[in-house]
């Protein structure tokens, strides 16, 4: 590996590139998925390449190949630095870099059971006993039901010395219920609609217990034909933790990732309202009781790692601290302009993708007090919501608008009856100052997405997110006609 | 020719393939390779901050033995990786239970390979340089300039070769282009404005008449006022119609769609007014042309609403055995939970000059674009979403001022039903769903249901 590395930098920086960083990826993944009992796939892939990014009068650049050959290093460094000198006949300001230690070591996602050499037959059994398991619920219309597992080898080599090497894994796996009756199509998920993903071995899957949750979940997404649709007004809500994690993730992630603020996903995801101004005031975004931290050394989290992908090493950010906006998820060209170092948050889809700032696990907190029993206990009056089933935010991440697959009624401190189709809206920093509540650590739980969009080309990124559900008041709920 | 050492293209890489899975006891076998030659020259505040390029190919391998299939994917096509592909798939297929209703790879409809559309292939893409990128990012940026906006965008062109070979017969390898403008401009008084062409062509797309239509929309849609939401008439542009057709063709238009009771689209049943009429054709040189699919069946023209009126669905080799007829050519690589989908749909053309659809209205929005749209309740297409990047309040006929953007809560197929006017012009976008040429359209109600500061 060193000798591809050394050869791409030596190239690059003999053609005049200031800067340069190369990635080797290798990445293994196979999957299963299941339809009604059916083994409708069974896959395996494997991709591998080097991408080789350079800085050039200040102008970025970047080229990627399939093929591990040193001749091949020497043509696409040629190309990334010929793409830079393009980039420098559109440049208005030089990009210069944060300072970071060199970045020398080995990470490894700790695995207890190497996903890859359980035998392909137990996975896919245990996958199909819980597909039928749900399948056999009287008046399930289909199943669909999926396990995948991915390994990532990286090396990462830099002109100012630095060299990592990371091996990462990640899992996942999902059993998903439909009921169909008419127009109606109801849906029920386990552990949540993306599928409960995480790094780790197949111990991770086990810990899921599919098998354990399949029926009653799939009982429940028939009982949702005949459920009553949700009530709409504005009313008090409570969101389970497969549902708070999405809301954290597009309310509070996106709009802390200071690429956006800064402008340079404008075409395409957006930019935020959390200008820098907002971190110099102090501004509000949620009540005291909301403390947010991207957090790359979280165990099990899908955003954990030893070093970004511009080798700056894995740590705790803190974004939102009692309800204060703190900080931003930042790189090594972003942080300096508001005066910090990278928090290490680039992050690529791979080898022929360019690091973005991408989130890393972006954590609420969970709060000594209640558990999320506990605050169902405390709530007299209001709606228990699970399983995102869509989600749409505006491009400066403001108007928030969330369906889910099923809420319950609470009255005087019980979950009550089941609704169907509920949506809930608002404005993120008056959502989430208008929280009262948030579980303690025993309810915390690490969920994760594994197919976070953003850039151009796309890129998916996985990430994750621990949060141990939370209450909040006066949120209009139902949108729309039914 | 895009590289493949050892071989001589990627028909040649898909039959080396083949024979190596035959020789290790595959009964039916399917290859698709794709090799890629992709760049993209991203810009941001009217200056390039990203700028790619990538080489890459994939093998994808469809290994049957029986009636048990696996699939095996490697991006290495050296004689090591080729050996690790078809023994991991062999391996796979060893495994697996086997399906009682496997139908076998689909055959050939005699009509002899399949090499190419002819017009899904352009030099000047192909060869597209970072300097011609840069070049049409700099009249973008210019026309913002000349506006007194900044320009964000990006401008994407890529080659791509695809070869499928199976053992039932099928040979199909075609060499296809594609190219995406897309710029938003931001005024510094916090008005915006969107453009988008897509071309075969990359030659074709002219970028400073894109960069001057979203400078002159963002200078347009400063000092918007904040409107109620609301039912309002619309007049939506083509980058909103997108929007439309792609998800009715996410949603609706699959055949496994419909045999999963998951769509609307019931043959005979009417969804649209008179004036809405769409189909999928691969081989329309408006679109961005495909002969054949990953399954290496030839794209059949598909009409899948007839003035309003459902007629088909688009089908793959599974769902076209499970309906007792042929694939309509819409597979996509396997293995594929999600069925069959319309790459390359396109909606007629009304007889209205675009300029003139606000005309017919007395008091509505005319909106530029969606913006992160998902659907809501999937039967009845009830989809939620944005407005972004210019939205106007339109009375009398006129554009009286920009307005912030709105949330809709809405049905596709409500909205579809309400099409009172389609523009005589179209554009060629590309949407999740591939590519799309669509007009603009006029509709009597649309549902918002939220507002932003914005």
């Amino acid at each position: 590996m060193r000798d591809l590395t050394q050869r791409a930098l030596d190239t690059a920086t003999q053609l005049g590139a200031a800067y340069a960083d190369v990635r080797i990826v290798r990445r293994r993944d196979e999957s299963v998925s299941i339809k009604s009992g059916r083994l409708e796939g069974v896959s395996s892939g494997e991709t591998e390449g080097f991408g080789i990014r350079v800085l050039v009068d200040g102008a970025w650049g970047f080229a990627s190949s399939h093929r591990l050959e040193l001749d091949e290093a020497d043509r696409v460094g040629a190309l990334a630095v010929r793409i830079a000198r393009a980039s420098g006949t559109a440049l208005r300001d030089r990009v210069a870099l944060d300072d970071r230690p060199t970045a020398t070591g080995r990470y490894e996602t700790p695995v207890a059971e190497d996903p890859f050499k359980i035998p392909l037959e137990r996975k896919i059994g245990e996958l199909m006993a819980a597909d039928r398991a749900a399948g056999g619920v009287p008046g399930v219309a289909f199943t669909e039901s999926s396990y995948g597992a991915q390994r990532e080898w990286k090396t990462f080599a830099a002109t100012d010395g630095s060299f990592t090497e990371q091996e990462i894994t990640h899992v996942g796996a999902a059993v998903e219920s439909n009921a169909i009756e008419g127009d109606e199509h109801q849906r029920r998920s386990y552990p949540d609609a993306g599928g409960g993903w995480g790094a780790g071995g197949y111990e991770f899957i086990r810990g899921l217990d599919l098998l354990g949750n399949a029926e009653r979940h799939a009982e429940e997404a028939v009982a949702l034909l005949s459920a009553p649709q949700c009530p709409s007004g504005r009313m008090t809500v409570i969101l389970d933790p497969s549902q708070l994690y999405l809301q954290v993730h597009e309310s509070c992630g996106h709009p802390t990732e200071l690429d956006r603020v800064y402008g340079t996903e404008a075409s395409y995801a957006g930019t935020s309202f959390l200008t820098t101004d907002k971190l110099a005031e102090g501004f509000r975004y949620g009540s005291d009781l909301v403390t947010i931290v991207a957090d790359a050394t979280a165990p099990g989290g899908m955003g954990t790692f030893g070093w970004d992908d511009e080798g700056v090493a894995a740590q705790a950010v803190p974004l939102i601290q009692n309800g204060i906006h703190v900080g931003y998820l930042t790189s090594r060209e972003t942080a300096p302009r508001i005066g910090r170092s990278s928090g290490g948050s680039m992050r690529a889809d791979g080898w022929n993708r360019i690091p973005l700032i991408r989130m890393t696990n972006v954590n609420l907190l969970p709060v000594d007090g209640m558990s999320l029993e506990e605050i169902v206990a405390d709530t007299d009056d209001g709606l228990y919501l699970a399983s995102n089933r869509s989600w749409s935010i505006d491009d400066r991440r403001l108007n928030f608008q969330f369906a889910t697959e099923a809420a319950w009624e609470i009255k005087g401190g019980k979950r009550g009856r089941l609704y169907k189709n509920p949506t809930y809206t608002g404005i993120t920093y008056e959502f989430w100052r208008s929280c009262d509540a948030v579980g303690d650590a025993s309810s915390f739980v690490m969920l994760g997405t594994p197919n976070c969009g953003k850039g151009e080309p796309s890129q998916g990124a996985h990430v994750g997110h621990g949060t141990p559900g939370a209450r909040f008041r006066d949120i209009q709920v139902g949108v729309g006609k039914w | 020719m895009v590289s493949t050492p050892g071989h001589d293209g990627s028909l040649a890489l898909a039959e080396d393939v083949l024979a190596r899975a035959i020789a290790a006891g595959a009964t039916e076998a399917e290859v698709v390779v794709t090799e890629e030659d992709g760049a993209l020259t991203r810009f941001a505040n009217s200056e390039i901050h990203q700028n790619v390029a990538e080489s890459n190919v994939n093998v994808n391998l469809r290994f049957v033995a029986g009636r048990r299939i696996a699939v095996a994917a490697s991006g290495r096509t050296d004689e090591e990786g080729l050996r690790a592909l078809v023994k991991r798939a062999a391996a796979i297929a060893r495994t697996c239970d086997e399906l009682e209703d496997w139908a076998g790879l689909p055959t050939p409809d005699g009509s002899g390979p399949i090499l190419g559309a002819g017009g899904a292939y352009s030099r000047a893409t192909a060869e597209a340089t970072p300097e011609f990128r840069a070049d049409a990012v700099r009249a973008v940026i210019a026309a913002a300039d000349a506006q007194g906006v900044l320009a964000y965008g990006s401008f994407a062109t890529s080659r791509e070769q695809v070869a499928v070979a199976t053992t039932t017969g099928i040979r199909a390898e075609e060499e296809r282009t594609s190219s995406q403008l897309i710029t938003v401009s931001m005024s510094p008084d916090g008005g915006s404005g969107y453009a988008e062409a897509a071309a075969t062509d990359a030659s074709t797309i002219d970028a400073a008449a894109l960069g001057r239509e979203a400078a002159a929309k963002a200078r347009s849609t400063e000092g918007a006022i904040s409107l109620p939401a609301g039912d309002y008439p619309v007049v939506l542009e083509e980058y909103a119609v997108l929007d439309i057709v792609d998800m009715a063709g996410y949603l609706g238009f699959s055949a496994l769609a419909v045999q999963e009771q998951r769509s609307f689209a019931t043959p005979g049943r009417r969804i649209g007014s008179d004036l809405v009429t769409i189909v999928d054709d691969g081989a329309d040189p408006a679109g961005l042309p495909m002969a054949f699919d990953y399954e290496g069946v030839r794209k059949e023209r598909v009409m899948l609403v007839e003035a309003g009126v459902c007629r088909d669905v688009v089908y793959d080799a599974q769902t076209a055995a499970r309906g007792g007829r042929r694939s309509t050519g819409h597979g996509l690589p396997a293995p594929n939970s999600y069925g069959p989908f319309p790459l390359n749909m396109v909606m007629s053309e009304g007889s209205t000059p675009r300029d003139e659809l606000i005309a017919g209205m007395d008091r509505g929005l005319l909106v530029t674009r969606f913006w992160y749209t998902n659907p809501v309740h999937p039967k009845l297409a009830i989809v939620t979403g944005m407005t972004r990047d210019g939205t106007f309040l339109v009375e009398g006929g006129r554009i009286v001022g920009p307005v912030r953007n709105l949330r809709f809560t809405q049905s596709y197929l409500d909205a579809l039903a309400a099409v009172t006017a389609a523009s005589r012009e179209r554009r060629t976008l590309k949407g999740f769903l591939g590519s799309a040429v669509v007009p603009a359209l006029r509709i009597d109600s649309w549902t918002f249901t939220g507002t932003t500061e914005h």
